[in-house]
């Protein structure tokens, strides 16, 4: 018997959306359950459902996974999207290790005071534009293929495109001095699953609103204000 | 010199690779190292629990450059977290199965940096591990290792915390 791997977190990006876009890609149907009431997240607390207290949790394969790492890391090794050696697997861990450092910085993103909002955007392009995509950029202007790693289509290949999506949100043009990654971003983008993931009425969630902050804040009692790093 | 894929540190020269990115690197010597478990699943509890301490971690690691003002502040926090909510985790893991090591009975990272954190949370707080019998059993047992116990021996390249005068030069190079 095989059940679809449930989703248990708010109805917004957050941490999940990493996990959402990989299980797309890997063409797995998923079920979600959206945190809304603090009473929810207590009941999975008290469940134990929550080795550490935190979403995102998924079920899968009989188990709850979190941290969303671990659970990136299993979905990638079970549907093949890891490389085929110890090798293939370093690069993509470093590359994945990348997007997720730019993807952190616009997570705290909806958080922020409107005027840090406006500094951390500079912050994000910054970033973006000088450090991240000038690394994908050379890894593949240098071997001139068209995935990221060992010529087959992985887990970083998904996790760059999110990263690329995620920081065109906040500028539109941020692509413009990379001709590499905007055909590599036309080409993942084409990839049947992710085609069907970027359309409308799939689980990919919107940029988050001010809706989200507020389920957030109220579920984890998060009411401190967040500083940007 | 192009050695750094990020322009950042930590990065280990291993097997013709410039490794960056703290956890590719672990990954890495983890799995070539056989301290991965023997399959998916236990790689999975592996990771669950790692990425655990890696948050841990990184509280411990940013108590010395806080702010004088925030310090107090942080330190309750990253205790709190300590003992209620990471360490019982690994309390009852151990009571559960009653095996020696955290998975699969046999030695992984998952032990090491249990250790590790461990060790660090006692540099904090001495009696951190008051209520935690199976800790304490687990940190001696650990610390008998024979690699574990030469690192653990003065003179091997394990380093020392920061010190408070170091602070400033850190985050002047870091930050």
């Amino acid at each position: 018997m095989s059940r679809k791997p449930k989703l248990y977190y708010f109805n917004g990006r957050g941490k999940m959306e990493s996990i959402r876009w990989l299980l797309a890609a890997a063409g797995v149907e998923f079920e979600e359950e959206f945190l809304e009431t603090r009473e929810q997240y207590e009941k999975l607390m008290q469940g134990g459902s929550l080795l550490f207290q935190q979403v995102p949790m998924v079920e899968i394969d009989g188990m709850k996974m979190v941290q969303t790492r671990a659970i990136l890391s299993y979905i990638a090794a079970k549907y093949n999207l890891y490389g085929k050696d110890l090798k293939e697997r370093a690069l993509i861990d470093m590359y994945v290790g990348g997007t997720d450092d730019l993807m952190g910085f616009i997570m705290m993103f909806p958080f922020l005071s409107a005027e840090d909002k406006e500094k951390q955007r500079a912050v994000i392009v910054q970033k973006a534009t000088s450090r991240y995509f000038p690394a994908y950029e050379k890894v593949l202007k240098d071997h001139g293929q068209d995935f990221l790693v060992g010529n087959n289509f992985s887990w970083a290949d998904v996790h760059l495109l999110e990263a690329i999506l995620m920081v065109e949100e906040k500028k539109s043009d941020v692509l413009s001095g990379f001709p590499q990654l905007q055909a590599f971003k036309a080409r993942i983008s084409s990839i049947p699953t992710i085609k069907k993931f970027l359309e409308p009425g799939s689980q990919r969630k919107p940029v988050p609103d001010d809706k989200y902050v507020e389920t957030v804040r109220r579920v984890l009692r998060m009411y401190y204000d967040v500083k940007a790093n | 010199d192009g050695s750094l894929l990020f322009q950042q540190v930590p990065m280990v020269e291993i097997d013709g690779m410039k490794m960056v990115q703290t956890r590719a690197i672990a990954n890495y010597i983890a799995a070539k190292y056989n301290l991965y478990g023997k399959d998916l699943k236990e790689r999975a509890l592996i990771d669950m629990y790692v990425e655990g301490m890696f948050d841990l971690n990184e509280l411990f690691m940013y108590y010395e450059i806080q702010p004088a003002d925030k310090k107090e502040q942080h330190f309750a926090n990253m205790m709190d977290k300590a003992t209620n909510r990471y360490f019982p985790v690994f309390e009852k893991a151990l009571k559960d199965h009653g095996q020696d090591f955290l998975v699969g009975n046999q030695f992984s990272r998952a032990d090491v940096q249990l250790l590790e954190i461990i060790l660090m949370a006692e540099e904090f707080k001495p009696g951190i591990l008051a209520k935690f019998p199976l800790l304490q059993s687990f940190k001696a047992r650990i610390s008998n290792i024979p690699t574990i116990k030469k690192f653990l021996q003065p003179g091997s390249q394990r380093k020392q915390p920061v010190r408070e005068e170091d602070v400033p030069k850190v985050i002047a190079i870091f930050y």
